[in-house]
């Protein structure tokens, strides 16, 4: 991490873009562009913004029974993960734990799999000592971009008409601007969105050609928190790490039924038994009632004055109007409904445990 | 009228022993897009250097600190409902404090607006 930040095949236009560079995960990324976080949050969810994510990790599996032996090491049903289709999922560790946040995409011949950009170096090493006959390889040489909003499917169709077969998780490689892509419907903005995987030397021209497209504007890191917080979205570091379990997370749903009852994956006993008996502790959405944000690591007091939690990640959600916020409550409470004391600065200021998301997802179904 | 400039990029204009406080435009391009303004109330007393209150952009949180030391004469209730002033009039309007000055002549150790210009470059 101590190491001179690196750049992505999109750092030029970054600048050129007028983005505000910061190290992220050893990375120089945008934060944001002149337009502003809000602005180019608002215009995602109203039109389309594109995200650079290339630093995040990107991974070619080949070999045979891919998905069989990804569910050693993944609570996620993926041998039953058809080609063209793509899931969420998440690395245990021995003690029910999440090692790390991804996306696995069957692509036919090989897996595509895309992970943080922080955990990249343990989930490489990870997967090759427990991926039996797989070959793991990690790419470089190819950028990652994400068109997210309701108008992606304009911006991204116009140069590649197949973008407009796909529905939400599922994936497909196709020429864009006369450059094989691989191209997949899904985000992390709560919106409707492509993610597409293109050659390096390729990546700022189809960059470039999807900002040509009046309704697409650049945005940052800044508005893909934002961004991800109101979809109710976990963000790796933050909401989830090795010492919280997906039952306390409040990600049960991203284990398929057959993993829940048949478990045989890392921490299978821990989270088998909390999704029966439920878990210490478990991941809410939390909406403050005046204008104070409540960032990370905020106590969560119950209406009595105990402390109960707190806050795993929190800021001004520019779509809501207002501040919102996720965090851990202890078992026995996290109603919604349920009214909870945040210590901001040594005051306490009230607030109120809300369903997730904040606003609703709008994928493509 | 002189202003003065801190190092923490706080503006300071004085009529009598009433001085007027509030941030640079500089300070509020930094911050980023600004959505609340925690402000010490009327009476508070303070000391040069302390806590007087917090602003939050969408980004992080900001404390502001005391340049002088005073009282708080009036806090501009005006930022509570339209922080966002903050980013648009930072050094007219969204002032933050009008404070009562302790000392004078602790003016003399803040800038003025060449010596701010050198600062931020």
């Amino acid at each position: 991490m101590t190491d001179t930040p690196k750049r992505t095949p999109l750092y030029d236009l970054h600048v050129e873009l007028g983005g505000k560079m910061v190290d992220f995960a050893g990375w120089e990324m945008p934060v944001q562009y002149p337009m502003g976080i809000m602005g180019e949050h608002k215009h995602c969810r109203e039109k389309a913004a594109l995200f650079d994510v290339s630093h995040m990790g990107q991974v070619i599996l080949k070999g045979d029974n891919i998905g069989e032996k990804l569910e050693a090491i993944c609570p996620q049903a993926y041998a039953t993960l058809k080609e063209g289709k793509a899931r969420y999922g998440f690395f245990t560790n021995e003690d029910g734990g999440i090692m790390d946040d991804l996306i696995v995409s069957n692509a036919g011949d090989h897996f595509f799999v895309v992970v943080n950009a922080s955990m990249r170096h343990q989930d490489i090493p990870h997967m090759a000592a427990n991926l039996d006959g797989v070959e793991v390889t990690e790419i470089f040489d190819r950028a990652l971009v994400a068109v997210q909003g309701p108008k992606a499917e304009d911006v991204v169709g116009e140069l590649c008409p197949a973008a407009r077969d796909l529905t939400f998780m599922e994936t497909t490689v196709a020429d864009i601007n006369g450059v094989s892509c691989r191209i997949s419907r899904l985000g992390y903005t709560g919106e409707d969105g492509y993610e597409i995987s293109i050659p390096e030397a390729d990546a700022e021209a189809v960059a470039r050609a999807f900002l040509a497209h009046d309704d697409c504007e650049p945005a940052g890191l800044g508005a893909r928190d934002s961004l991800r917080l109101e979809a109710g979205l976990c963000l790796y570091g933050n909401d989830i790490d090795q010492s919280t379990s997906p039952i306390e997370a409040s990600l049960a749903w991203a284990i398929q039924k057959r993993r829940k009852e048949e478990g045989g994956f890392p921490g299978a006993e821990r989270i088998q038994r909390e999704l029966a008996e439920g878990a210490a502790k478990k991941l809410v959405g939390i909406k403050p009632e005046g204008r104070a944000p409540a960032r990370q690591h905020v106590e969560i007091q119950c209406a009595e004055g105990n402390t109960i939690g707190e806050i795993t990640s929190g800021s001004f959600g520019p779509t809501v109007g207002g501040p919102v916020a996720m965090g851990y409550v202890a078992k026995g409470h996290g109603e919604v409904g349920e009214k909870v004391n945040l210590i901001i600065r040594g005051k306490a200021q009230p607030a109120e445990i809300v369903s997730l998301p904040f606003v609703q997802q709008n994928y493509k179904r | 009228m002189t202003t003065y400039y801190s190092e923490e990029h706080e503006w300071i204009t004085v009529e009598g022993d009433i001085a007027t406080i509030g941030i640079t435009q500089h300070a509020a391009d930094q911050l980023g897009e600004i959505v609340f303004v925690e402000q010490r109330e009327a009476g508070d007393e303070f000391e040069k250097g302390d806590e007087i209150g917090v602003i939050e952009s969408v980004k992080a949180a900001s404390e502001i600190y005391a340049p002088v030391d005073g009282e708080v004469v009036e806090a501009n209730g005006a930022l509570e409902d339209t922080p966002g002033a903050l980013n648009e009039n930072p050094e007219g309007d969204a002032w933050i404090y009008k404070v009562k000055l302790a000392d004078a002549s602790q003016l003399e150790d803040l800038m003025d607006l060449d010596g701010y210009k050198a600062l931020i470059g």
